[in-house]
């Protein structure tokens, strides 16, 4: 399985995905992926591609070849499991006459 | 333009000189006009890197510093325009090569992608602290339009110095190329750090950028010797870019950044 951001060698610097918290977010978000040749370029790469317009107040960049990904062919084993198991949803069951406060 | 984000249009723009009613005192305008030719000559320069740059990423950090400098540019010869009835655009683009201030190091053609990282190293130390020293200018305007680039030339300072380290602790060919750099370059540190003729008159207004010298010597050199890297020892240039005095760089330049404007008057895109 291949990491996201692997080009085969073609890239001289690696691919690094870069994740901005806005002014009124609570978490990063993923922004977007971009070049750098290490860890201090990339935050400034990001810097001038993604907070050009007042985006955000916090920046993380993480090394694209850094992150495991589930595998896209796996979806079934995955993700499809879940389904049919309302029991798993807090909104299956009855509320009880005899519990208050609920 | 109109801008949605309070964040950026709360701070000075040509645009708000432009519909306000200040008016720069004549002696104030002549420094402005020195001030932004400076800037815009460098902007341009930068702008040659669009599309050229080593990397797609570098591409945008070159064309981002280079848009700062113009907005300083175009606040400058906007304010400066004010006193003569004129508009920044004929301040830019209707000026021949002597009627053009600026000093000779932003001029200087690119080079190599080290040249540009030398020329921007010096050029974003001078004017981090010229423009924190007109921050507390007593022309509002000219303390306006330096509190807002201060912030940005601080960015251009890290900018080139993470190039600075990464090139002269590089490879044998980075190393090499970013001591021919600074070689070329240096000569023009010299005429940054002369008196203003235009701000002899202005206390309190303008900078002078002598005592600014001081500055830049502690921190330049350090940093170029962390870098691996030699100060050069090279005779300063003859200087004169204030008085219209260029080196045969501008011509050209100017030729390029000017023809649109002159052979399609009033154009607009």
């Amino acid at each position: 399985m291949t990491s996201p951001g692997d080009s085969g060698g073609r890239e001289t610097w690696p691919l690094w995905e870069v994740f901005i918290r806005s002014s009124r977010g609570l978490s990063h978000v993923h922004a977007g992926s971009l070049h750098a040749p290490d860890e201090t370029m990339a935050v400034r790469n990001a810097r001038d591609l993604y907070t050009r317009r007042a985006e955000g107040v916090s920046i993380w960049v993480v090394r694209a070849s850094d992150i495991t990904s589930s595998d896209p062919d796996a979806k079934g084993e995955f993700f499809e499991s879940p389904q049919g198991k309302e029991y798993r949803h807090a909104t299956y069951y009855k509320e009880s006459e005899a519990v208050p406060h609920l | 333009m109109n801008h949605s984000n309070h964040v950026v249009s709360s701070a000075i723009t040509a645009e708000s000189i432009a519909d306000s009613s200040v008016v720069a005192p004549e002696a104030v305008a002549q420094y402005a006009l020195g001030l932004g030719d400076d800037a815009l000559v460098l902007a341009h320069r930068l702008g040659e890197w669009i599309a050229n740059a080593p990397e797609l990423e570098e591409d945008v950090a070159l064309g981002n510093i280079g848009l700062d400098l113009l907005g300083h540019a175009r606040s400058l010869l906007t304010y400066a325009g004010t006193a003569w009835g004129k508009s920044e655009d004929d301040l830019a683009y209707f000026r021949g090569e002597s009627e053009f201030r600026s000093r000779q190091l932003f001029e200087q053609p690119n080079g190599d992608f080290a040249a540009t990282i030398a020329r921007q190293f010096i050029a974003s130390v001078y004017f981090a602290e010229l423009y924190r020293g007109l921050s507390s200018s007593q022309d509002p305007t000219i303390a306006a339009i330096a509190a807002k680039a201060v912030k940005e030339v601080d960015y251009h300072v890290d900018h080139s110095v993470q190039w600075l380290r990464r090139l002269g602790l590089g490879t044998k060919v980075s190393h090499e190329r970013m001591q021919r750099g600074l070689d070329a370059m240096w000569p023009f540190v010299d005429e940054l750090f002369r008196a203003d003729p235009f701000a002899a008159e202005l206390d309190g207004i303008a900078v002078d950028p002598r005592p600014l010298r001081a500055a830049f010597d502690g921190l330049v050199p350090r940093l170029v010797i962390e870098s691996g890297l030699s100060v050069p020892e090279v005779a300063a240039a003859r200087g004169g870019g204030r008085e219209g005095i260029h080196s045969e760089a501008l011509g050209p330049m100017l030729a390029e950044m000017q023809v649109l404007a002159r052979a399609h008057p009033g154009a607009t895109w």
